[in-house]
């Protein structure tokens, strides 16, 4: 059936070579095995997506008492939000352990700030430190330009460990373990990636522009200030959106330079609640409330710049 | 190449220029001297000392670290432990991977659907790591009521030594598979439209088209994309230390948790920072060797 059929087409293909595949499509009736396929395809693939996201919701509005007789509903096992109040602070001590929570629970609010505080600093030293050396290395002259850029590119290669180690001696030297400064450091002024992502669009900058302002006797800052980074708004903005993001959910180096409790981040606070239940049963719905609070700026973000974060995948390639 | 050209013009004027290049880099090239740099260096010298932390001098010890890494089985079993963590999550994901980049090409790249996909990505190892030791959880995990519910037998999924490796490969090709299609997704868009459409026009099923005639077509970027998920899924850190922290014993004990361990819980700098050197060189003849084999520089489009 399906080889006459498939015969057909050829023949109509083959009379109407011009008839454009979206109208030969509309006038097929029968569903091809691929058209199945690939819807299957879509509906596993979207159930694989958003299921977990979806039963960590589902944990966090439970009560922890009722997820063992409940262990595959749907719907919460008895609604309750006392996950959420345990995970932001509002539950007070008694309440939390009540309900299943550890007694001595992690300032949760606390870490979201140092999170807020420490992918900020990153993300406003990095993206103006290496918006300017992209300049420098996509349109001014100097000596050996080349040649640093290929030893900064070379520094991708490098596994990241290799470089801990060291960085945590000089930082240790300096005295800035537990500090922002400490956990901000490595990646404050650079990464050669950033340097990369913004030299691209700087290169395809007309030079006619610039020629135009040095005329009007503008300096070189003035220049980069006032015409080329409001030019270049839209990449500047998807790299601080990416360096945020990587910097909220960095976990080894903060785990190892800020673990104490006023400067820890929400990875570090998370990454430790299972080191801290050992044996005990967890309190699965508090975890999964904090869980959720600490992927909704990431999912705000998503909302908010999707299109940017999507379109920069190109790039991202080269990490 | 820069210095010839600039040979006609006014020394002074290529002074003043040199010197606002010098304030452009100075931030960012001092971020990149003390925090790549100088720590990459030492990094090697380090490999050759026995460095401790806490201690601030440290002797030139030769070769001795290596010598050491070699009759140490925990080493061994890291690597081991890591190549077949490597083996199971590559070769999954990018089978998943494949599978995604067709639907999205099929959708002709929706960007609901691009954007659905990035998600799992985007959240921080950490999160991803807690949602599935929540769904994997022994007793109360969901993944078990629905083995169960099939007919099944549970199983102890990371807390056993034949599944642990399997399950932390299995919940990073969840995070990972979305972005590695998007990169797929990215090269797919390259090939022109008539290559595909002529594969229609010869009677190739759809499947089969995307097989026979895309795949090969993509085998450029997919070497890239290889390399690119091959070298991060060796550097698995975060996903073990919250899910199993190595055990049970050392069977999830991957390379770098057993270089961080040797850091930081021994003391050993000296070597962990061979251990470190040896990562570097196993990633770079990992990179050279699949530029080779999927002759990544030829495209068949040329």
């Amino acid at each position: 059936m399906t080889a006459i059929t498939s015969r057909l087409d050829r023949a109509e293909t083959a009379a109407t070579a011009v008839t454009s595949s979206r109208r030969r499509r509309r006038r097929r009736r029968h569903v091809k095995p691929s058209d199945l396929f690939f819807w299957s395809l879509v509906a596993v693939l979207l159930i694989l997506t958003l299921f977990p996201f979806y039963w960590s919701l589902r944990t966090a509005l439970s009560t922890n008492a009722s997820l063992p007789a409940n262990s595959t509903g749907l719907l919460p096992a008895n609604f309750t939000l006392s996950g959420f109040e345990r995970a932001l602070g509002l539950a007070s001590t008694e309440e939390a352990i009540a309900a299943g929570g550890s007694g001595a629970q992690i300032d949760f609010i606390k870490a979201l700030r140092n999170s807020f505080i420490v992918s900020t600093m990153v993300t406003i030293g990095q993206v103006l430190c290496c918006a300017m050396a992209a300049y420098a290395f996509a349109r001014l002259r100097f000596p050996f330009r080349n040649q640093l850029f290929f030893i900064v590119l070379t520094a991708l290669m490098i596994p990241p460990i290799f470089t801990l180690l060291p960085n945590f001696l000089w930082v240790q030297d300096r005295g800035w373990l537990n500090t922002y400064l400490g956990i901000a450091s490595p990646k404050l002024l650079m990464t050669p990636f950033a340097i990369f992502f913004l030299r691209q669009f700087f290169l395809n900058i007309p030079r006619e522009i610039e020629e135009a302002a040095s005329i009007d006797g503008a300096g070189r800052f003035r220049t980069f200030f006032k015409i080329i980074v409001p030019m270049s708004a839209s990449p500047i903005v998807t790299l601080a959106v990416l360096t945020f993001i990587e910097q909220w959910n960095d976990y080894l180096w903060p785990k190892l330079v800020g673990q104490d409790e006023s400067v820890r981040v929400l990875t570090t606070s998370l990454g430790n609640f299972r080191s801290q239940t050992p044996q005990g049963t967890p309190d699965w719905a508090g975890l999964m409330a904090a869980t959720w609070v600490s992927a909704l700026p990431i999912l705000l973000l998503l909302l908010l710049a999707g299109k940017r974060l999507v379109n920069s995948i190109q790039f991202s390639g080269i990490k | 190449m820069a210095a010839t050209s600039m040979g006609t013009r006014r020394p002074h004027r290529d002074v003043r220029q040199w010197l606002t290049a010098a304030a452009f880099l100075a931030p960012a090239m001092i971020g990149f001297a003390v925090f790549y740099f100088r720590p990459t260096v030492l990094g090697f010298y380090n490999s050759f000392t026995d460095k401790e932390l806490l201690r601030p001098e440290s002797d030139w010890v030769g070769l001795e670290n290596y010598r050491e890494m070699i009759s140490d089985d925990v080493f061994w079993n890291a690597l081991w432990v890591t190549g077949y963590y490597v083996l199971v999550n590559i070769g999954v994901q990018t089978i998943c991977a494949i599978g995604i980049a067709w639907v999205l090409d099929r959708l002709s790249g929706s960007r609901v659907m691009r954007t659905l996909v990035m998600t799992p990505y985007l959240m921080s190892n950490v999160v991803v790591a807690l949602l599935f030791l929540w769904i994997l959880d022994f007793r109360l995990g969901v993944m078990n009521a629905f083995l169960d519910t099939i007919g099944l037998n549970p199983q102890p999924w990371l807390s056993s030594k034949e599944w642990a490796i399997p399950s932390i490969a299995l919940i990073n090709v969840w995070r990972h598979m979305g972005y590695t299609a998007l990169l797929l997704f990215a090269g797919l868009q390259t090939i022109p439209k008539d290559v595909k459409e002529a594969a229609l026009i010869d009677g190739c099923g759809e499947i089969q088209r995307f097989i026979r005639v895309t795949l090969p077509l993509l085998r450029p970027v997919l070497a890239v994309v290889l390399v690119i998920t091959i070298i991060g899924s060796f550097q698995i850190f975060d996903t073990v230390d919250v899910t199993t922290e190595g055990g049970p014993v050392n069977a999830s004990r991957v390379i770098y948790l057993y270089i961080f361990d040797q850091a930081f819980a021994r003391r050993n700098f000296g070597y962990a920072s061979a251990m470190s050197v040896a990562l570097f060189l196993i990633l770079a003849v990992v990179t050279i060797v699949q530029m080779r084999l999927l002759r990544a520089n030829e495209s068949d489009l040329a």
